[in-house]
């Protein structure tokens, strides 16, 4: 279990995440929304480590994730960020099986390579697994990272807007392999969107977030609802429902 | 070509370069000769590596193929130190009779010099890289002329001593070093030895080495020391040589072109002592030493460093 409690980040006088306390279920996909800025990706990095919190903690089974060895909790939580750049080349197949470096330390075993070629294929990516990254497409560079982040076997994955870039089939795609990731691999998975059609649709709960307050926090159908959504967003959006899931029309509504 | 050949080829080379130096014409009396240029030699090759590795991994962990140690003024601080026991302790004092407490002084600062580079300049990870070059460059410039200063100030024969110390080339190398320095890349390399995956890793960048499982910072702070006790070493047995690691780390990459730093160290080691031993070689027997191999180095690095910034400068802009 993941368990944020109080935490706090600034960047100069501004507090840019405030007091949040959410606590990730774990057997769940649950959604981070909210409007640009209003600080999902700095918590997601203090959860995942790459930034240290102001005040508050984060618990990763009940320890302070500061007082966890490094190279275990690379094997517990892993993070995909909002925007990837790497300054080295490398073909697709060579940044996927960097995802097994907690496991196998540089030198990949028959297992490792089985979770590698299983990456490639859950994101369509083994008939160009020897090809370099900077011949990829925006989006099939983006399927590569996310690949990357599912070798690396985690019980929690955390990905910031992991649909960039992507085309509908492909997103739809993804949310189908993170709820098989789910519902039988028992994985936790938190991911922050934009479309919130798509938190609507696959995720359990979600959490709401703006300037940098947490605003709501609850399973799915709470959320999903015109009063909900006007507190978060400022904008009234008619909802539709559609064989048994809940749209979002947001594409006139007055802003 | 796979690499392997690539290296064992590289292999081929820096031998003959050596058994070339070793062997070759020797005039007046086998027993005199050969020992003097197997001191040379293994200076040569000691430094090569040295300067191969400390550069590689410096680039890494400052994410940049341009800025080496040397290009940011770590080997001025050596003279620095040198000049700072010189003028407060004196040439008489145990700061200059016992080598190891001198050299573990010059290595502490240098590495304390590293640390405060790396905390101003590159963790923050914004500035453009001219902007840190040129701060390189005033750097050194201020350090050198902190130099000169003191220099004046000291008594003229505590002042020629202190030359004598600071004046190390591939002629006249301080072999009394050679051994701590032999030492030390050994311990250099069995420390390497462990840490060449997470290197690999970090080539990735911070946020995504973390996620592997690196202890990012603390490693980030072993490499810097790593690389400052290797530049220590090379520039205590045979003085600054500015441009080396730039050429033989960059060659590395483009020749090489992989990420695993098994592979770019070793590449840019056997390199730098085919550099350094085939032309000490040239120097000696084709210029019949009427330049040094230092000048001749920093004139083909500057040139490289100039078509790199120039090639960097287009692909920003
Ligand atoms: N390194 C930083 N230095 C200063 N301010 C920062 C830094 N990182 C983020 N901020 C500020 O913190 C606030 C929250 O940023 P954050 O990236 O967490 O937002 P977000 O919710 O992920 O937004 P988006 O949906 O646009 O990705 C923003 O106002 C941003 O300007
Ligand atoms: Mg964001």
């Amino acid at each position: 279990m993941i368990e944020i409690k109080g935490l706090t980040k600034q960047f100069g006088k501004k507090p840019v995440v405030e007091d949040v306390t959410v606590t990730i279920e774990p057997g769940t996909i649950t959604s981070f929304i909210g409007p640009n800025g209003a600080g999902k990706s700095t918590l997601l990095s203090m959860v995942s480590r790459l930034l240290e919190a102001d005040t508050g903690e984060v618990l990763l089974d009940k320890n302070n994730v500061k007082k966890w060895k490094s190279s275990e909790f690379a094997k517990r939580v892993s993070i995909l960020k909002q925007a990837n750049f790497i300054n080295v080349r490398l073909t697709v197949r060579e940044l996927i099986s960097f995802g097994r470096y907690p496991y196998s330390k540089g030198r990949l075993t028959a297992e490792d390579e089985k979770f590698v070629d299983q990456a490639l294929d859950y994101m369509n990516l083994t008939s160009m697994q020897d090809k370099f990254l900077d011949e990829l497409s925006g989006g099939q560079k983006q399927r590569a990272f996310i690949a990357m982040v599912i070798a690396q076997d985690t019980d929690y994955i955390l990905l910031d807007e992991p649909l960039n870039n992507l085309d509908m089939k492909h997103s739809v795609q993804i949310m189908k392999i993170l709820r098989k990731l789910v519902d039988e691999l028992g994985k936790t998975v938190v991911i922050v969107l934009h479309d919130i059609n798509f938190a609507s649709v696959y995720s359990d709960r979600i959490v709401a977030l703006k300037d940098g307050k947490l605003v709501k926090n609850g399973p799915t159908h709470e959320i999903i609802n015109r009063d909900a959504l006007r507190d978060i967003y400022d904008m009234d959006i008619p909802i539709q429902e559609q064989n048994g899931c809940r749209i979002c029309v947001y594409f006139n509504s007055h802003a | 070509m796979r690499n392997s050949t690539k290296l064992i080829i590289l292999a081929g080379i820096a031998i003959v370069c050596i058994l070339l130096y070793g062997f070759y014409d020797i005039k007046g009396g086998f027993d005199y000769a050969f020992p003097r240029r197997m001191i040379r030699v293994s200076a040569m090759v000691v430094t090569g590596i040295a300067i191969a590795y400390s550069t590689v991994v410096f680039q890494t962990i400052t994410r940049n193929r341009i800025l080496t140690p040397s290009v940011m003024g770590l080997d001025s601080m050596y003279e620095v130190v040198q000049t700072l026991i010189y003028f407060f302790a004196g040439s008489m004092s145990v700061w200059v009779l016992n080598k190891y407490l001198n050299f573990g002084a010059a290595i502490f600062a240098m590495v304390l010099f590293a640390l405060l580079l790396y905390r101003f300049l590159f963790r923050a990870d914004k500035h453009p890289i001219y902007l840190l070059l040129l701060i390189g460059m005033i750097i050194g410039t201020l350090l050198g002329s902190l130099v000169t200063f003191l220099q004046v100030l000291i008594d003229p024969v505590e002042y020629l001593s202190l030359q004598n110390r600071l004046f190390a080339s591939f002629t006249n190398v301080k072999a009394e070093l050679l051994y701590i320095a032999i030492g030390i890349l050994f311990l250099a390399f069995l420390y390497g030895y462990r840490i060449m995956g997470k290197l690999d890793v970090m080539s990735l960048g911070r946020e995504n080495a973390i996620n592997l499982g690196i202890n990012y910072d603390r490693m980030v702070m072993k490499i810097l020391v790593l690389s400052s006790v290797l530049i220590a070493t090379s520039t205590a047995l045979v003085g600054p040589i500015t441009f080396f690691g730039l050429i033989v780390a960059n060659l590395s990459y483009q020749f090489l072109a992989t990420y695993k730093h098994s592979t770019l160290i070793f590449g840019a080691s056997l390199m730098g002592i085919i550099a350094l031993v085939g032309g000490q070689f040239l120097v000696e027997h084709i210029f019949e030493l009427r330049t040094t191999l230092s000048v001749i180095i920093n004139f083909i690095g500057g040139i490289y460093f100039i078509y790199l910034l120039l090639k960097e400068s287009r692909a920003a802009g």
